[in-house]
């Protein structure tokens, strides 16, 4: 299985992910944004970090360079385009997936292990995980996601949602939101579900050394899911 | 010929910042304050002395770059 990551000027988890995927069997690539062509892939990886020093809005930047409208028409033919952290900021600044990343709620940077349920296993991403409830590590200062009204029944009514962030039982409740994200989400969907954004890190979970084994968990059933 | 754009938070939009500002200024005695909304303005130089069309050429640069609609709103202000 053939994976690319992107790497941006001031990404900083192109490599934690290079690792990661390597790790678990694909043949990864890194990419660097300003080329024109994506090699070819089974799965584009937007990693991440603070991609153009977060000017203007976190990923407003990174989402007009060079490589990404071939990334965007890969995303759209159906291809798999995750993005993580400020990868997903950058998803949302493409339009790939609905909504916004705003600054925290309480305006500090953010970085503990959290647990998110996952909301939906019809997609490639998480189809046959045996678990609903996951250990993942978040690092973010913008991960406070927002859309509109409209917007968030239309996710709802698509079953966009990927995941929540929740407590160790898988309870979804405000006690739990990091961050002040609408309705607890951690992770979205473009319609077709073949582009995932995400504020957690499941490359930062692939060692028991790194504090948890919940990416690695992860990562071995999204190249089977690929196989 | 010179343009501005005044970048602002739709009303629907959370603003923790300017709320920080408004907590703050209202500790230093400024408390006649109901809300602080916080923006971004830019300054923008066009090549260009037509000013409907220096304007048209910000307002495109605002849609697609220097504004994010879902949260924003932008107004375009004729400088020079």
């Amino acid at each position: 299985m053939k994976s690319s990551v992107i790497t941006f000027p001031g990404s900083n988890c192109d490599r934690d992910m290079d690792v990661a995927l390597k790790k678990f069997g694909f043949n990864n690539k890194m990419v660097w944004h300003d080329d024109n062509e994506l090699p070819k892939s089974d799965l584009v990886v937007l990693p991440g970090g603070f991609s153009y020093g977060d000017y203007l809005r976190c990923g407003s930047m990174a989402s007009k360079s060079k490589i990404m409208q071939s990334v965007i028409n890969f995303a759209k033919s159906g291809g798999l385009v995750m993005g993580i952290c400020n990868g997903f900021q950058i998803l949302v600044e493409t339009g790939l997936v609905p909504g916004v990343l705003l600054r925290n709620k309480y305006l500090e940077f953010i970085c503990k292990n959290v647990f998110v349920k996952l909301d939906n296993k019809e997609n490639t991403y998480f189809k046959n995980l045996n678990k609903d409830i996951l250990e993942f590590h978040i690092a973010h200062n913008e991960g406070n996601y927002f859309c509109t009204k409209d917007q968030l029944k239309e996710i709802k009514d698509n079953n966009q949602i990927a995941i929540y962030y929740c407590n160790k039982e898988g309870k979804i409740e405000d006690q739990y939101n990091p961050n002040g994200s609408i309705k607890n989400i951690a992770g979205i969907f473009n319609k077709e579900k073949n582009v995932l954004g995400m504020m957690p890190h499941p490359e930062r979970m692939i060692d028991q050394s790194l504090s948890g084994e919940d990416g690695s968990i992860f990562f071995k059933n999204l190249i089977n899911n690929i196989k | 010929m010179k343009v501005s754009a005044i970048i602002t938070l739709k009303k629907d939009v959370l603003d923790p910042q300017g709320k920080v500002i408004h907590q703050a200024l209202d500790g230093m005695g400024f408390e006649n304050i109901s809300e602080v909304r916080q923006g971004k303005y830019f300054e923008i130089d066009v090549n260009e002395n037509d000013p409907n069309k220096a304007k048209a050429v910000v307002e495109e640069m605002c849609k697609k770059l220097l504004a994010n609609l879902v949260i924003e709103n932008y107004k375009i202000i004729e400088t020079q």
